[in-house]
């Protein structure tokens, strides 16, 4: 068996102002997994994602990434794109502060922008899309720098359902395509469920993770899956011990 | 929307109208007020006198607007990048500010020749709107915007440029249209306190000094140059506003799209 691509042990982080975010999290993604960590509201989901991504320091605890840190990519809840740069730009900047020219960028650019279905928008603005495809734009800028983990911040929690399956759907296809690791914080039971080879739930804060569900191995999924009773299964069971989380606190 | 447009034309018009007319009924005389066509007429008597002051006081209107945008968006930057220096150095930059310039005016005409004196003026009132909007601009940055620049490993130079400066721009531009208009007050207003004559004589001084030989439709010609500049620096730099923003900011949306 292979070492897991990033652990987490016994990481604690408490804020300046007292608040206790994480307590003794224990966490580890193996390569190709996509994990949900799904909780409530305010339950330090983010700060671990932050805490992976280097965004944020653990207080106590270690990070472990196999082989030395892995590209690493993070997408918002909001699409964060900058207003005043078009589609184009928006995705070539994190290869533009790596120090690329806009030449030799410009085919990776083009594949992730390729790979969200947005090619045609290459020179509109992000005020000229729509949430959904903002959010496309989002993920080509993760994409572009060919990341082996993904982390992913509630991204589409400000998108209209529909949006959000197909969003869904795509993303497992560009998973499964691109060799990634991904977690994936929400707080959607339905959504982990669909998403996830494994579903990590927290507890209300100080966050840790009660229980683990495994789900089925990723891969692309259709709206089929959502029949299944693998799926079924997995939304019963993760809404159980959110139940249990939410009353354990 | 045309009648939108030509309603306060409209109304200007009329007033003019009724001024003229007044003046005429009243046989008011034009040592005391002056009827809009006489000022028209003087304006084009005396328009080579006029004109060149004109040139004078937009000159120094556009230098210091041009030095005070240079140092305000470069003390910016500064305070951005150190806030031990922000905290030094701003409270300085608000005493320039609340003090009246017209008061300050005389005291620098103690130190500089009386045509550094009326740029330093200008410059003073036009940069401190300049300074707070775009230091506000550059810290109201998007969070998740800076993590990922962070992320990415983005250098201090890359944050300013890709960053806090494009962000600061809407910011930055509302600063310069209310230091435009500053500007030019300064520089009539500090035109006054200098009373300089001859050559390199403003708009303001030939107020004064058609005041003094109660030259009234003079005054009121030159009074209307200095409007007419105002209304012209204005609409230069709205026009840049929208020009810069029109594809991505809220402010420069057009209506009813």
């Amino acid at each position: 068996m292979s070492a897991p691509l990033v652990s987490l042990n016994g990481i604690q982080k408490t804020f300046a102002n007292g608040t206790r975010a994480l307590d003794h999290l224990e966490l580890a993604i193996m390569r190709g997994e996509f994990v949900s960590l799904l909780g409530p509201s305010g339950c330090g989901k983010s700060t671990a994602l932050r805490i992976i991504a280097g965004l944020e320091q653990a207080d106590a605890g270690t990070l472990t990434f196999d082989g030395g840190r892995p590209e690493i990519a993070f997408v918002f809840q909001d699409a964060t794109l900058m207003p005043w740069a078009n589609v184009f730009d928006n995705v070539f900047l994190p290869l533009r502060l790596k120090g690329l020219s806009r030449q030799d960028a410009n085919a990776s650019v083009m594949d992730a922008l390729v790979h969200v279905g947005l090619a045609d928008f290459v020179t509109s603005y992000p005020r000229e899309l729509s949430g959904g495809m903002k959010m496309r734009v989002s993920i080509a800028r993760a994409l572009v720098t060919k990341p082996t983990l993904l982390l992913m911040d509630e991204p589409f929690a400000a998108l209209d359902e529909i949006t959000r399956h197909r969003l869904n759907r795509d993303l497992l296809t560009l998973q499964a395509d691109l060799d990634m690791s991904v977690i994936f914080v929400t707080h959607s039971v339905y959504e982990s469920a669909f998403l996830s080879s494994r579903i990590a739930i927290f507890s209300p804060r100080p966050g840790r993770i009660v229980e683990t569900i495994t789900v089925a191995p990723t891969g692309a999924r259709t709206e089929e899956f959502r029949r299944t009773p693998t799926y079924l299964e997995a939304c019963g069971k993760a809404a159980h011990a959110l139940e249990l989380a939410m009353v354990g606190a | 929307m045309t009648a939108a447009r030509l309603l306060p034309l409209a109304v200007f018009l009329a007033l003019l109208g009724a001024w003229e007319a007044v003046v005429h009924l009243q046989s008011i005389p034009p040592y005391i007020l002056p009827a809009p066509s006489l000022i028209f007429t003087t304006l084009i008597d005396d328009w080579r006198l006029l004109s060149a002051s004109l040139a004078v006081t937009l000159r120094i209107t556009a230098l210091a607007l041009a030095l005070a945008t240079g140092f305000g968006v470069l003390f910016a930057v500064l305070f951005a990048q150190w806030r031990w220096l922000e905290r030094s150095l701003f409270p300085l930059a608000v005493i320039l500010q609340v003090t009246p310039i017209i008061a300050i005016a005389p005291l620098l005409l103690v130190y500089l020749d009386a045509g550094t004196a009326v740029l330093a003026c200008a410059f003073l009132v036009a940069f401190f709107p300049i300074l707070s909007n775009t230091a506000l601009g550059l810290s109201s940055t998007d969070h998740n915007l800076r993590d990922l620049f962070d992320l990415y490993g983005a250098s201090r130079w890359q944050q300013i440029k890709l960053l806090r400066l494009p962000s600061a721009l809407p910011y930055f531009l509302g600063g310069l249209r209310i230091a435009g208009g500053l500007s030019l007050i300064g520089a009539i207003a500090a035109e006054i306190a200098a009373g300089a004559a001859g050559q390199g004589a403003g708009l303001a001084y030939r107020i004064v000094e058609a005041g003094y030989r109660l030259n009234i439709p003079r005054m009121f010609a030159a009074l209307a140059l200095i409007s007419i500049a105002g209304i012209a620096i204005w609409l230069a730099l709205e026009w840049a506003n929208r020009a810069m923003l029109s594809r991505w900011h809220e402010s420069a949306r057009e209506r009813g799209l």
